[in-house]
C-alpha cells in the first residue's frame, strides 16, 4: 500500500475544520462524570487533618479516640506506608507528612468514615503534638546561610558554598562570553524582578474513589491529567505490582499542570485496604489553596547589552524559583527557556532551585517560564524605549529562526517567532490610538512541548464506524482532535469516528496530558494507528482482488487499484470491507506505540493595552491580541481557547493573583474569594491570529500550543502598566496598592 | 443542628431567646460560609423567611421599611426605592456575586458586622435606622449603632433585625456609595465610601453625611467630612478638604487586601468622586 | 439527629428528601438525590458552579440549606433542556466552543438563562457582569461571552 509521506503541502478535509466535540452534549447537561461525582456501593468518606504550622516536628500523633469514634473505619498516618522507594519518596511525604510538617497544609493523618459528618468529627479528636519550628516562605530569604533549614543535607554538589541547605541544586545555560558582549553594548539594563505565587486555580478540587480488596487488586477513580503516572505512582507507594492497579480518569475540570502529581490518590487507597470498602475523597477549595501546586514564586537578576541600534549583545540572567516544601521548582525550565527567543552570541541564565515552607510547588502551565519572560522581556522593552526604537523592530532584529542555536543548547528547525512578529506588526491593534494614562506593552514567549511514551488503539467495527482508544485524559477538547485526524487519515467523516480515554489496563503506559503534548504525541499516534488501519483493509482488498497488496491504495476512504497495473476493481469503502472483515482473516484494528519525538517548539507574541487609574493604581485591560505558531491547527476555535484562557490566566498573575503568606506562615488567602483569578467583567475579548509555520516532526505539521500562551502576557501586561504609569514595574502582581505606591514614589523622587 | 421556619415574630423571638447558639439566618450567604468553613457549629438556625413581611418593600412617613429578608436583586428591581436611594440599592447591589444578590440582605450584611460591608457605609449615610425584636419587645436603632466591633454586635440574645427603614429622601438630595476593590466583581471592598447630600438652588450643599468603610473596625461616619463640604459648592476645593478630611477620618489596617497607606489614599479618592455621584443625583441629574 | 422531611419541585417534578440541618441544597441535589450536575468548586458562593434557580432566583446552591426548599420551585442543569432537545444556550456552546473542561459549564449555563429570561437583549457588559460570579479558568471567558450574546439574538429573531 502506498502511503502519503510527502513534503508536500496537504488540503485538508476535517482537520482545520470546527465540529462539535464529542462530549458536548455530556458537558452541557451535567451528564458528564467527574471526579467528585462517581459513587460506590458501602462507599465511606475520606478526610484529611493538616498541619496548622508552617513547620514543625511531628513528635507525636495520637488516633485511638479518633479510632474509637462510632463510624469511623480506618485511620492512617505516614507510618502506614512504611518504608517506599525512593523515588517516590517526596512524593508520599508530600501526601502524609512524616517527621515533619513542612507548610501550612500539610497532611498529617487521614480518616474514613460513614459520612462526613463522623469524619470532621473524628478529625477533631486526632491528637496531634507538634513542636513548632522556625520558617521560612520567602526565596531570597530562604538562601541565606542562617535561614531555617527545611532538608538536612540533600543539597547537591552543584551548590557553590555560602547558601542554605535549602538551595537544593543549581543549574547553568548558554554559551558565548557575557563580559565581552556586555563591553560591546552602548546600554546595558540590570534590575531585579519578582513575582508571587501563583495557583492553577482549576475550579474542579481534586478528588477520587478509590476500592481495594484483600486480593491486592485495586481501582481508582480520580480526576487527573495521567491516570497512568496516578497508577505507577501510587503503585509505587503501597508496594503493588502496576497490572493489579486500574485507574480511570473521569472527566477533569482544569488542570494546567496542577493535575500531573498525586495527593489524595494514595491516601484513599490505604484507607480502602484498611477499611475494607470503597473511599472516597474530595478536597475543599481551601484544601486545594493550601496543599496542592501552586507554582513557585521568583526573584530574578535580568543584566542585558544592547547596541543603539537595537542589537542584544549579551542577556544574562540569574533566576532564584522557591519549589515549596520538596526540591523540583521548575528554575531549570526558567533558565533554558528565559532567551529561547533570540538568536544571541552571548547568553548565560544561572537557576537556583530553593525550599521553603510552602506547599510543594508542581506544574503550572509552562512551568518556569512565565515568570523567566517576564524578567527578560521587561529589560529589552526598556532598553528598546530608553533607544526610542520600536519594540517589535527590536524583537524582529534579534529572533531566533531557523539555524539560531537556543541559548539552551539545540539548533531550531522551521520555527514561528518572526511570523507571529511580523503579524503582530502588521495588526491594527499596533497602530490604534491610545489615550491618556494608556500604555501598551508586548513580549514574546516560547515553550519546548514535550512528546513522550504515547498508545493509541484503533478499532473498525463491523459496521464500519470506527472507535479510538487513547491514554490522555481530554482537559480541553482533544477527543475532538483525535476523532478529527482519525477521520482525515481514514478519508471517512467526523461523526463516524468515536475517541474514549480508556483506562490504564486498556493500553499501554501513557505519559501524563502534559507539555502540550497530546494534540502533538497523541495526534501522531492516532495518524500512525490509522495508517496501519488503512494498511491493513488495503491488504484485506487486495486479499479478495487476488491483487498484490502493494498494488492498492487507500484514497477518500475507500481502498482502490492503484493504478492501470493493478487491473480493474470497484472501490471497497471501509464500510464494505468492515462488513467482512470476519470472513477476510478477522476483526481489523490499527495501533501504534511510541516515545514521541521531535514536538517542535511553540512561540508567541502577545500584545496589551491597559489603562492605570493614577488615583487608586487599578489596572484595566482594554485591548489584547495573541499571535501565536499553532504549526497547524486542528480544531482552531480549541486552539484559539488556548489562546485566550492562557492570556487570562496570565492577566490574573500580572495583576492580582499571589499566594499572601503571614508572618506567622500561615496562607492568608485560601479562597476564591482573596486569591483573585480574573472574572468575566474583568477582561476584554482576547483576540487571536493563528500562525501555521509547519512542525517537521508531525505528519500534519502540528504543534503543541496549550502553554506557550501564559508565557508572555505578565511581561507584555507590565511593559504596557510601566508605560500607563510612567514607571517601571518590576514586581508581580501588579495589585493596585503596588501601582499607587510606585506612581506616588516617582512623584516624590 | 437543628433548623427552624417560624411564621410568626414572636415565635422566632422564643426559639433565638431559648437556644445557646441560635443564628437567624435569612440569604444566609455569610452564614453558609461560616457553617461550610466550621467557623460556626450553631445549635439552631432559625430561618425568618416565612414570616409575614419579611421580604417585603412597603412605603412609611415618605420613606422604605425594608424587610429582613429582602434581598439586594429584589430591591434593584423595586422602582421607587431605586429612585430615591440609589446609593443604597448600589451599595447592596455590589455584595457578591449575581447568585449572591439573589439571596443577600441588608439586614445580613449589617449583622455579619464586617467593616467592609458594602451596604452599611451607604445606610449610614442615608441615616438609616433599623427595627430590632426581641424578648423585651420592638426598639428602632441607627445603622451605625448595630456594629460594635468586627464580627460582633450591639443585639442583645434572643434579638434580630426585623426591618431596615430609610428615612424620605430629602429634597434636592442625592446618595452615592462606592467602594474600591481589585477585580471589578466579587472582592471585599479594600475601602468604601457613601456619601448623602443636600443641596440648595444655588448647588451649595446645607447637609452632608458622609461614611467610611473597611478603614476602621467597625464603619464610621465621619462628621469632619461633611462639614468640610458645608455650605460649599461642591469644586474643586471643596472636594480636595472633603477628601482630606476622609484620609485624615481613616485608621486603617495593613492585611491581605490592601495597605495603611494605600487605604488612607483611596478613602479621600473614593469620597471625592462619591460626592460628585451624589450630586448630580441631587441636582436630579442620573449618574 | 432526626432529619428533616422536604417536599419540593426540582425541574418541575414533586420531590421530597430527608435532610441534615446542616445539608445545603447543593449537598443535597449531589449526594441524596444524584443530580451531580451541579458542581462544588469552592462551596463559599464565589465560583457559581453550583448555580441553580429557587422560585426562578438565582442562587448559589452551596449557599442554601436543603431544608429552605420546602415548597419552592428548584430548577437545575438537569432540567435545561426538553427531553432530547437541547436549549438554545447549550446548543450554542457546544456550537461555538465555549466550554473547555466543562466544569464551570452547567452553572454559567444556568447562569446565562436567568439572565435572558430578564434581559432578552443584554449588553456585552450586562453579560460579563452577571456572569462575574461564575468562574472560568479555561476559557478566559472570550467564547462564553460570545455564545450568551449570540444565543440572546437568536432568540430575539426566533421570537
Amino acid at each position: 500500500m502506498a502511503l502519503d509521506h510527502s513534503d508536500k503541502p496537504r488540503t485538508f478535509k476535517v482537520v482545520g475544520t470546527r465540529p462539535p466535540r464529542p462530549d458536548g452534549i455530556d458537558k452541557v447537561t451535567g451528564r458528564a462524570r467527574f471526579g467528585a461525582d462517581i459513587v460506590a456501593p458501602g462507599m465511606l468518606t475520606g478526610r484529611v487533618l493538616r498541619s496548622p504550622h508552617a513547620h514543625a516536628r511531628i513528635v507525636k500523633i495520637d488516633t485511638s479516640k479518633a479510632r474509637a469514634l462510632p463510624g469511623v473505619k480506618a485511620v492512617v498516618t505516614r507510618a502506614d506506608f512504611g518504608a517506599v522507594p525512593e523515588d517516590v519518596a517526596d512524593v508520599i511525604d508530600n501526601c502524609m507528612a512524616g517527621d515533619k510538617a513542612l507548610y501550612d497544609g500539610h497532611a498529617v493523618a487521614a480518616v474514613a468514615a460513614s459520612s462526613a459528618a463522623v469524619a470532621r468529627k473524628a478529625l477533631r479528636l486526632i491528637d496531634v503534638d507538634y513542636e513548632v519550628l522556625p520558617h521560612v516562605t520567602d526565596v531570597d530569604a530562604a538562601m541565606k546561610p542562617d535561614a531555617p533549614v527545611l532538608h538536612a543535607g540533600r543539597q547537591e554538589e552543584t551548590v557553590p558554598e555560602g547558601y542554605s541547605q535549602n538551595v537544593m541544586s543549581r543549574v547553568e545555560f548558554g554559551h558565548g562570553d557575557i563580559d565581552k558582549g556586555l563591553a560591546e553594548a552602548d546600554r546595558v539594563v540590570e534590575r531585579t524582578y519578582r513575582t508571587g505565587a501563583t495557583h492553577q486555580g482549576y475550579i474542579e478540587p481534586h478528588a477520587c474513589l478509590a476500592t481495594m480488596g484483600p486480593d491486592g487488586q485495586a481501582d481508582l477513580w480520580c480526576c487527573t491529567q495521567g491516570h497512568y503516572m496516578v497508577r505507577n505512582t501510587c503503585a509505587a507507594i503501597l508496594g503493588m505490582e502496576q497490572g493489579q492497579l486500574r485507574v480511570t480518569a473521569s472527566e477533569i475540570g482544569g488542570g494546567f499542570g496542577g493535575k500531573t502529581v498525586v495527593f489524595l490518590e494514595p491516601v484513599a487507597l490505604m484507607l480502602s485496604k484498611l477499611a475494607g470498602r470503597p473511599v472516597k475523597m474530595v478536597m475543599s477549595r481551601s484544601e486545594v489553596l493550601r496543599a496542592t501546586g501552586p507554582t513557585s514564586s521568583t526573584s530574578i537578576d535580568v543584566k542585558i547589552g544592547m547596541t543603539k541600534d537595537g542589537r542584544i549583545t549579551a542577556g544574562f540572567a540569574q533566576l532564584r524559583y522557591q519549589g515549596g516544601a520538596y526540591p523540583g521548582s521548575p528554575v531549570d525550565m526558567g533558565s533554558m527557556s528565559a532567551f529561547a527567543p533570540y538568536d544571541l552570541e552571548n547568553v548565560k541564565t544561572v537557576g537556583f532551585d530553593v525550599v521553603t515552607n510552602r506547599p510543594k510547588a508542581a506544574a503550572y502551565r509552562a512551568p518556569g517560564a512565565p515568570m523567566a519572560a517576564f524578567a527578560v522581556e521587561s529589560a529589552i522593552d526598556e532598553l528598546a524605549k530608553g533607544f526610542d526604537l520600536d519594540p517589535l523592530e527590536v524583537r524582529l532584529k534579534n529572533a531566533a529562526r531557523e539555524g539560531t542555536v537556543a541559548s539552551y543548547g539545540p539548533t531550531f528547525p522551521a520555527i514561528g517567532l518572526e511570523a507571529t512578529l511580523e503579524a503582530a506588526k502588521a495588526h491594527p491593534h499596533w497602530t490604534a490610538p491610545l489615550g491618556e494614562n494608556q500604555g501598551r506593552g508586548v513580549a514574546c514567549g516560547f515553550w519546548f512541548n514535550f512528546g513522550g511514551d504515547t498508545c493509541v488503539t484503533l478499532n473498525v467495527t463491523p459496521d464500519g464506524t470506527v472507535t479510538v482508544s487513547e491514554g490522555n485524559p481530554d482537559i480541553g477538547g482533544s477527543r475532538a482532535s483525535m476523532t478529527m485526524m482519525a477521520a482525515e487519515e481514514l478519508g471517512i467523516p467526523y461523526d463516524r469516528v468515536r475517541t474514549i480515554i480508556a483506562d490504564t489496563g486498556a493500553l499501554g503506559q501513557n505519559e501524563v496530558t502534559d507539555g502540550s503534548r497530546v494534540t502533538f504525541a497523541v495526534g501522531l499516534a492516532t495518524i500512525e494507528a490509522a495508517r496501519n488501519a488503512k494498511r491493513e483493509m488495503c491488504k484485506r482488498a487486495a486479499m479478495i482482488w487476488g491483487i498484490d497488496e502493494e498494488a492498492v491504495e487507500w484514497v477518500d476512504g475507500a481502498a482502490r487499484p492503484a493504478g492501470p497495473n493493478a487491473g480493474k476493481h470497484d472501490p471497497m469503502t471501509l464500510k464494505e470491507i468492515a462488513a467482512i472483515a470476519s470472513n477476510t482473516g478477522g476483526p481489523i484494528a490499527g495501533h501504534y506505540e511510541v516515545n514521541a519525538e521531535g514536538a517542535g517548539v511553540s512561540f508567541g507574541t502577545h500584545m496589551v493595552d491597559v489603562e492605570v487609574d493614577p488615583d487608586t493604581g487599578a489596572t484595566k485591560i482594554l485591548r489584547y491580541t495573541v499571535f501565536q505558531d499553532a504549526g497547524k491547527a486542528v480544531h482552531p476555535a480549541y486552539v484559539e481557547g488556548q489562546f485566550q484562557g492562557g492570556a487570562v490566566q496570565g492577566i490574573g498573575w500580572a495583576l492580582n493573583e499571589e499566594y499572601i503568606y503571614g508572618e506567622d506562615g500561615i496562607l492568608q488567602n485560601a479562597g476564591f474569594l482573596d486569591y483573585r483569578i480574573p472574572v468575566a467583567s474583568d477582561l476584554p475579548m482576547i483576540d487571536t491570529v493563528i500562525l501555521e509555520i509547519a512542525n517537521p516532526g508531525h505528519p500534519y505539521g502540528v504543534r503543541g500550543v496549550g502553554e506557550t500562551p501564559i508565557v508572555p502576557p505578565l511581561a507584555a501586561i507590565a511593559n504596557a502598566v510601566s508605560e500607563a504609569a510612567g514607571v517601571r514595574m518590576t514586581d508581580l502582581p501588579m495589585s493596585p496598592p503596588r501601582v499607587l505606591a510606585a506612581i506616588q514614589g516617582q512623584k516624590g523622587g | 443542628m437543628r433548623y427552624e421556619a417560624p411564621q410568626s415574630v414572636e415565635a422566632a423571638v422564643d426559639l433565638l431567646a431559648g437556644a445557646e447558639g441560635a443564628f437567624v439566618l435569612a440569604g444566609g450567604t455569610d452564614l453558609l460560609v461560616k457553617l461550610r468553613s466550621e467557623m460556626l457549629e450553631p445549635d439552631l438556625v432559625v430561618d425568618i423567611k416565612r414570616i409575614a413581611g419579611m421580604k417585603e418593600i412597603t412605603p412609611e412617613d415618605g420613606g422604605w421599611r425594608i424587610g429582613a429578608a429582602v434581598s439586594g436583586a429584589e430591591m434593584g428591581e423595586h422602582a421607587g426605592l431605586v429612585a430615591d436611594w440609589p446609593g443604597v440599592v448600589e451599595a447592596a447591589g455590589l455584595i457578591g456575586s449575581t447568585q449572591v444578590q439573589g439571596r443577600a440582605t441588608l439586614a445580613g450584611n449589617l449583622c455579619n458586622a464586617s467593616p467592609a460591608a458594602d451596604s452599611v457605609p451607604a445606610m449610614v449615610a442615608a441615616n438609616a435606622t433599623v427595627r430590632i425584636v426581641g424578648p423585651q419587645g420592638t426598639r428602632d436603632i441607627a445603622v451605625i449603632d448595630v456594629p460594635e466591633s468586627p464580627g460582633k454586635t450591639t443585639l442583645a440574645p434572643g434579638e434580630f433585625i426585623a426591618s431596615v427603614f430609610l428615612p424620605a429622601k430629602p429634597k434636592q438630595g442625592g446618595d452615592a456609595y462606592l467602594r474600591f476593590i481589585p477585580r471589578t466583581e466579587m472582592d471585599i471592598a479594600v475601602v468604601g465610601c457613601g456619601v448623602s447630600l443636600v443641596l440648595d438652588s444655588a448647588g451649595k450643599v446645607t447637609s452632608a453625611r458622609v461614611s467610611l468603610g473597611a478603614v476602621g473596625p467597625k464603619v464610621m461616619l465621619v462628621e469632619a467630612a461633611a462639614e468640610a463640604i458645608l455650605g460649599r459648592a461642591l469644586d474643586d476645593s471643596a472636594l480636595e478638604d472633603l477628601a482630606a478630611a476622609c484620609s485624615a477620618a481613616a485608621s486603617p489596617i495593613e492585611d491581605k487586601r490592601g495597605t495603611v497607606d494605600f487605604r488612607r489614599h483611596v478613602a479621600g479618592v473614593l469620597a471625592r468622586r462619591a460626592a460628585e455621584i451624589a450630586a448630580t443625583r441631587a441636582k436630579g441629574e442620573t449618574a | 439527629m432526626s432529619q428533616i422531611h422536604v417536599t419540593t419541585s426540582i425541574n418541575g417534578d414533586a420531590t421530597e428528601f430527608l435532610c441534615e440541618a446542616e445539608d445545603t441544597l447543593l449537598d443535597v441535589l449531589r449526594d441524596r438525590l444524584g443530580m451531580t450536575g451541579s458542581k462544588e468548586g469552592c462551596g463559599t458562593g464565589d465560583c457559581g458552579a453550583c448555580s441553580v434557580t429557587v422560585d426562578g432566583r438565582l442562587v448559589c446552591s452551596c449557599l442554601m440549606l436543603g431544608a429552605e426548599a420546602e415548597g419552592r420551585e428548584v430548577t437545575t442543569i438537569e432540567g435545561m433542556a426538553t427531553g432530547d432537545r437541547l436549549h438554545p444556550l447549550q446548543e450554542k456552546f457546544i456550537e461555538m466552543a465555549a466550554l473547555q473542561c466543562g466544569i464551570c459549564t452547567p452553572g454559567i449555563l444556568v447562569a446565562a438563562k436567568s439572565l435572558l429570561e430578564k434581559n432578552p437583549d443584554p449588553s456585552e457588559e450586562e453579560v460579563r457582569y452577571w456572569l462575574a460570579g461564575n468562574l472560568c479558568r479555561c476559557t478566559g471567558y472570550d467564547k462564553i461571552i460570545r455564545a450568551v450574546m449570540d444565543t440572546a439574538a437568536d432568540l430575539r429573531r426566533a421570537s
